[in-house]
């Protein structure tokens, strides 16, 4: 599988991540290698196995319904780039 | 002091020969001097250890301390510390301070162990040597020219070159069992959910696991003894009670059936580590274990199947990273759309950016069956050929890398050939089980690991064997040139 | 041409538990921003999620209440996208495996009964609330809604009109309020839905190319917005265009939709099941103890008041609208012990007239049930007329004292006394010889004049009924 330059700024663009356009051939090399590399995967017929998402059988476990969360909202925005008045901000959005 | 094992330490603080705050300073000391030239440590947080030091002689003194009680201990830059920067190795994380505690370094506080400070890693955990690191590569103290393996190349690094007694590490496809082999100290992964991985910032969520790092199987048994246990904020971790691994130590290897894969042992060995692995497996049956040859036929497709299951999930596992609500932001972002890729662009280095746009792609429609699917599928064919093998063997045994610690840049410019560094101790995350790194000899002068791979929950029996080998070997005694 | 309207509906419900779906934190709503954002809302490094137990619960009510399959195994998943309310890039759903499955419910519209097939309904996640006020051209971003646990019910594209769409929504509504597992509150965003309204020709059997339209926070917004969206593709495709699949937006100002291109760029929302949570397996066991819990619904509810009470199918109807108003009628039959039929005009009537006055909930009624009925029991037993109840029922309504009290102090009990009354009418007739002559003469409509001589006299406590058999037969004699 090889990728061209195109599809990975889709992908990077999908991925929210910018790429220096000098480097967008060395990214689709390196990416397309490695594609090459996971394909060897199609060598096994993984026929009716069942995909394995967790590696232990076990379901989810329930939490009672309560609150035991305080606000902490001064010691988590210490941490936030730009905020005001409560809020995180961001570039205008536009809907 | 810094010569002696957690047990040793720990024998001595109680018996009164030394306090927690000379042991703490003494390790201070040797950070300042010899960290310099290792780069194992992202921030040293000597005040505080102090401070912990002096509580935990206060505890001492009192008598309610735990084994661990006034021992240093030093975190993977992975693990949450309130009121301490948390890297994760990243200049996105440069200046993130977590305002909370990994559910790991709350046991190791709760235990009366001091912080020394936080271990210098990959990039996310992303990288097999360390080179990925945002805060430079740590170097390996056995040979500076070389690299102390990844990503908890850090820990690894600051244990063999006695920069701290114990040190905890994370492994998502042998990011602790790769590191303890290139720098010849002790390493588990426990199974999957035996550790809490709350507050242990995920690269991989359903490969994640935080495991101890220390010079010996005695020292890894303490201090998993801390680490291991339900958690409730995490919905992966397991509900079980969790053994005695310090009293599971002095069992009997007699009758121990060792399986050899033979997947392990053929081309792509380096020959002079075969026949160090050779001997440390006379060793074994020395002490009564038998030796049978077993199959896991699909281990081949491990590595590939690692790199679409681990990628797609970081790939999602960091999109939390935007500039928004903590982390880099970058300059001024002309607009929204500017701002995720500019911040998440600069704020994340080259290999990081690699995976998660293969996770994009191998999860994005259209591909999600050929990538994703196909690899939960043979994800599920590995952890068959080792269900199966555990029916024949009690461990599994097989060399923990292909090769000793390489040079610094070897295998940078080629992604695949650093992948491959973890092909033998990916399988054991993919199928959820637990995996350690024995060291067993060196080649030149570089440490060998031996890999002993256990059943579910068979920590204990990995760890009284690698402690068995411990009792007639001393490859753990041996210290780098200069950090003796 | 003639052209048939195809939608389905995607409803949202915001379940009512006191913690959000992943984490501890509170769900209130109209706290100060991000005051009720944890580190797991926030989606901070390391942090991970653990499923509120309630939120289970109340999906499996749903889903019984509807007679769907409760899914023995599902799975949440992770849909992948960027925006700043949604703090992770990704919102926790469930995709290919959600927990309630293939249900039904009916509706009736201008008489007729159709059946809406329920496709599926999955637990998810809410995202936060971008502000959209200027701080210095930025927007602000409060993520307090951020993992409010969320029912989301995709209905079959069954039905046909924006009415319909409006009564399947209705009959939702009143449905998660009797479960009580949704306060349905519009206005805050409790219930809201996103329609997908496609047109074809008539007869055609292949459903036209659909546009979804998105956050509609009331009926009339539902029914707009069809009604234009319908209008605005039949034009499209009588003109020679096409209708392009996209996400529209309801201007309720402009009382028009408009295409979001925003939100179209990024559609591949690469969903694939989250690794923090393990497969949420549902026994018997939770079973059996969510339907103990399962209230009479609303259906059952209207049949048995039917019966029971000899109800009209649009009183039925009226009173079971909502659990509490049906629970008020019954208490107010039981306690007046008379006329079913008299309760319901009351409460339906000056009841519910009143309510809306005072903009008040049934539940906050400044006349409750027992005082309600003491008043229709003085009217049953004769002792005050209707006309006259209706000013006892606005002095109690005032005041908060019982009906008896009321017509105790101000006298207003009503004149059974034939003899007495016969004494008034003697009076009123000596009073008013010139009427009396024109009335006998023939001029019929001279009686009311008589009426209302005698009301006046009784001060409208005189039975009506008694008064004009009395004077009918005085004056005819």
């Amino acid at each position: 599988m090889s990728l061209d330059s195109e599809a990975v700024k889709r992908i990077a663009w999908l991925a929210r991540l910018s790429i220096d356009d000098d480097r967008v051939a060395d990214y689709a090399r390196d990416l397309s290698g490695i594609l090459d590399f996971v394909e060897q995967m199609n060598a096994v017929d993984t026929g009716s196995a069942m995909p394995l998402a967790h590696p232990l059988d076990q379901s989810q476990r329930l939490r009672p319904d309560e609150v035991v969360e305080s606000d902490q909202r001064e010691r988590f925005q210490q941490q936030a780039p730009a905020v005001e008045a409560g809020l995180y901000l961001v570039p205008k959005v536009i809907e | 002091m810094h010569n002696s094992t957690i047990a040793q330490l720990a024998e001595g603080l109680r018996a009164g020969r030394f306090s927690s705050l000379e042991l703490t300073q003494a390790f201070l000391q040797r950070i300042e001097r010899l960290d310099p030239g290792l780069n194992c440590y992202v921030t040293v947080t000597a005040e505080q250890a102090l401070a912990e030091a002096r509580a935990a002689d206060a505890r001492l003194a009192a008598g309610n301390a735990g084994p661990l009680t006034g021992i240093p201990i030093s975190q993977k830059d992975i693990f949450c510390t309130q009121g301490v920067r948390t890297s994760c190795g990243s200049r996105m994380l440069d200046s993130f301070v977590a305002p909370y505690d990994a559910t790991v370094v709350e046991r190791f506080k709760q235990a009366g162990a001091v912080m020394l400070g936080k271990l210098n890693m990959d990039e996310f955990a992303m990288g097999s040597s360390n080179e990925t690191s945002f805060y430079g590569p740590v170097r390996n103290p056995w040979d500076t020219g070389c690299v102390p393996g990844g990503s908890s190349g850090g820990s690894a690094a600051a244990v063999a070159a006695r920069l701290t007694p114990g040190a905890t590490g994370t492994d998502t496809g042998g990011s602790i069992r790769q590191p303890a082999s290139f720098c010849g100290i002790t390493g588990i992964k426990p199974t999957y959910g035996r550790v809490s991985r709350w507050g242990m910032i995920a690269f991989a969520s359903s490969l994640d696991q935080g495991g101890p790092m220390a010079r010996t199987a005695e020292d890894c048994a303490l201090m998993l003894q801390v680490m291991a246990g339900f958690d409730e904020r995490d919905s992966t971790s397991v509900d079980r009670p969790v053994p005695d691994y310090r009293a599971a130590l002095g069992g009997s290897v007699e009758g121990l059936r060792i399986g050899l894969p033979k997947e392990f042992f053929g081309e792509g060995l380096d020959g002079e580590i075969a026949t160090v692995l050779q001997q440390a497996i006379d060793e074994l049956r020395k002490l009564g274990a038998t030796v049978h040859e077993i199959s896991l036929p699909n281990m081949g497709l491990s590595v590939p199947a690692y790199y679409v299951v681990a990628p797609a999930e970081c790939s999602s596992n960091l999109a939390r990273y935007d500039g928004v609500r903590f982390g880099y932001r970058c300059e001024a972002p002309k607009d929204l759309h500017d701002l995720y890729c500019r911040s998440r662009g600069e704020g994340f280095g080259a290999e990081v950016k690699r995976r998660i746009l293969i996770g994009t792609y191998a999860l994005s429609a259209g591909y999600y069956d050929a990538y994703y699917l196909k690899a939960q599928k043979i994800r599920r064919l590995i952890s068959e050929d080792f269900r199966k093998a555990f029916e024949q063997v009690d461990v599994i045994v097989g060399p923990t890398a292909p090769s000793v610690a390489f040079k610094f840049g070897e295998k940078t410019a080629d992604p695949i050939a650093m992948y491959l560094s973890d092909i033998y101790t990916i399988a054991v995350n993919l199928a959820g089980l637990p995996g350690m790194s024995v060291p067993v000899g060196f080649c030149g002068r570089l440490p060998v690991g031996m890999q002993l791979i256990g059943n579910y929950f068979d920590e204990a029996r990995l760890l009284n064997v690698a402690h068995r080998y411990q009792q007639v070997t001393d490859w753990q005694t041996r210290a780098p040139e200069g950090c003796a | 041409m003639e052209w048939e309207t195809v939608i389905g509906l995607e409803v949202h419900a915001q379940l009512a538990t006191r913690s959000k779906i992943f984490s501890g934190a509170a769900t209130a709503y109209g706290a100060e921003p991000n005051t009720q954002a944890c580190a797991i809302d926030l989606g901070l490094p390391g942090v991970l999620p653990v499923l509120n137990r309630e939120a289970v619960r109340m999906a499996v009510k749903f889903g019984l209440a509807i007679g769907a399959t409760i899914a023995p195994v599902s799975v949440f998943a992770r849909k992948n996208y960027f925006y700043p309310d949604l703090p992770k890039g990704y919102q926790i759903s469930q995709y290919d495996l959600p927990v309630v499955a293939t249900g039904q419910m009916t509706i009736t519209v201008d008489g007729a009964v159709k059946t809406i097939g329920i496709t599926r309904a999955h637990l998810e996640e809410d995202a936060g609330k971008s502000l959209h006020e200027d701080f210095h051209g930025s927007t602000g971003i409060d993520l307090n809604r951020a993992g409010t646990p969320l029912l989301e019910i995709v209905s079959e594209p069954d039905l046909r009109s924006a009415k319909e769409a409006v009564a399947y929504m209705k009959k939702l509504h009143a449905l998660v309020r009797y479960l009580e597992i949704c306060d349905g509150n519009m206005q805050e965003g409790s219930f809201r839905c996103d329609a997908n309204v496609s047109v074809r020709r008539k007869g055609d059997s292949r459903f036209g190319t659909r546009a979804e339209i998105k956050n509609l926070n009331s009926f009339r917004f539902v029914e707009r917005a069809i009604n234009f969206e319908v209008e605005r593709q039949i034009e499209l495709i009588e003109g020679g265009g096409a209708v392009v699949q996209e996400t529209r937006l309801y201007d309720s100002v402009k009382d028009e939709t408009r295409s979001m291109r925003s939100k179209e760029e990024a559609n591949d929302y690469r969903y694939f099941p989250d690794p923090d949570l393990l497969p949420l397996e549902i026994g018997a066991a939770l079973i059996g103890e969510v339907r103990a819990t399962l209230p009479e619904l609303p259906d059952a509810k209207q049949q048995r008041f039917r019966s029971d009470y000899a109800l009209s199918d649009y009183d039925a109807e009226v009173l079971t609208a909502t659990r509490e108003l049906a629970d008020f009628y019954e208490a107010v039959v039981r306690s007046a012990g008379c006329d079913a039929k008299l309760c319901a005009n009351w409460v339906m009537g000056d009841l519910s007239a009143a309510l809306n006055e005072a903009n008040l909930e049934i539940t906050a009624s400044r006349v409750d049930a027992d005082r309600l009925a003491g008043l229709l029991q003085r009217i049953a037993d004769d002792t005050i007329s209707g006309k006259l109840a209706k000013q006892v029922f606005e002095t109690m309504w005032q005041e908060g004292a019982t009906a008896d009290a009321i017509i105790e102090r101000e006298g207003l009990r009503q004149i059974t006394d034939s003899s007495a009354i016969e004494a008034i009418i003697d009076r009123i007739m000596a009073d008013n010889p010139g009427q009396l002559a024109q009335y006998r003469a023939g001029k019929d409509k001279l009686f009311g004049f008589f009426v209302g001589q005698a009301m006046k006299a009784t001060q409208g406590k005189a039975n009506p009924q008694q008064l004009n058999e009395l004077l009918k037969r005085k004056l005819d004699a």
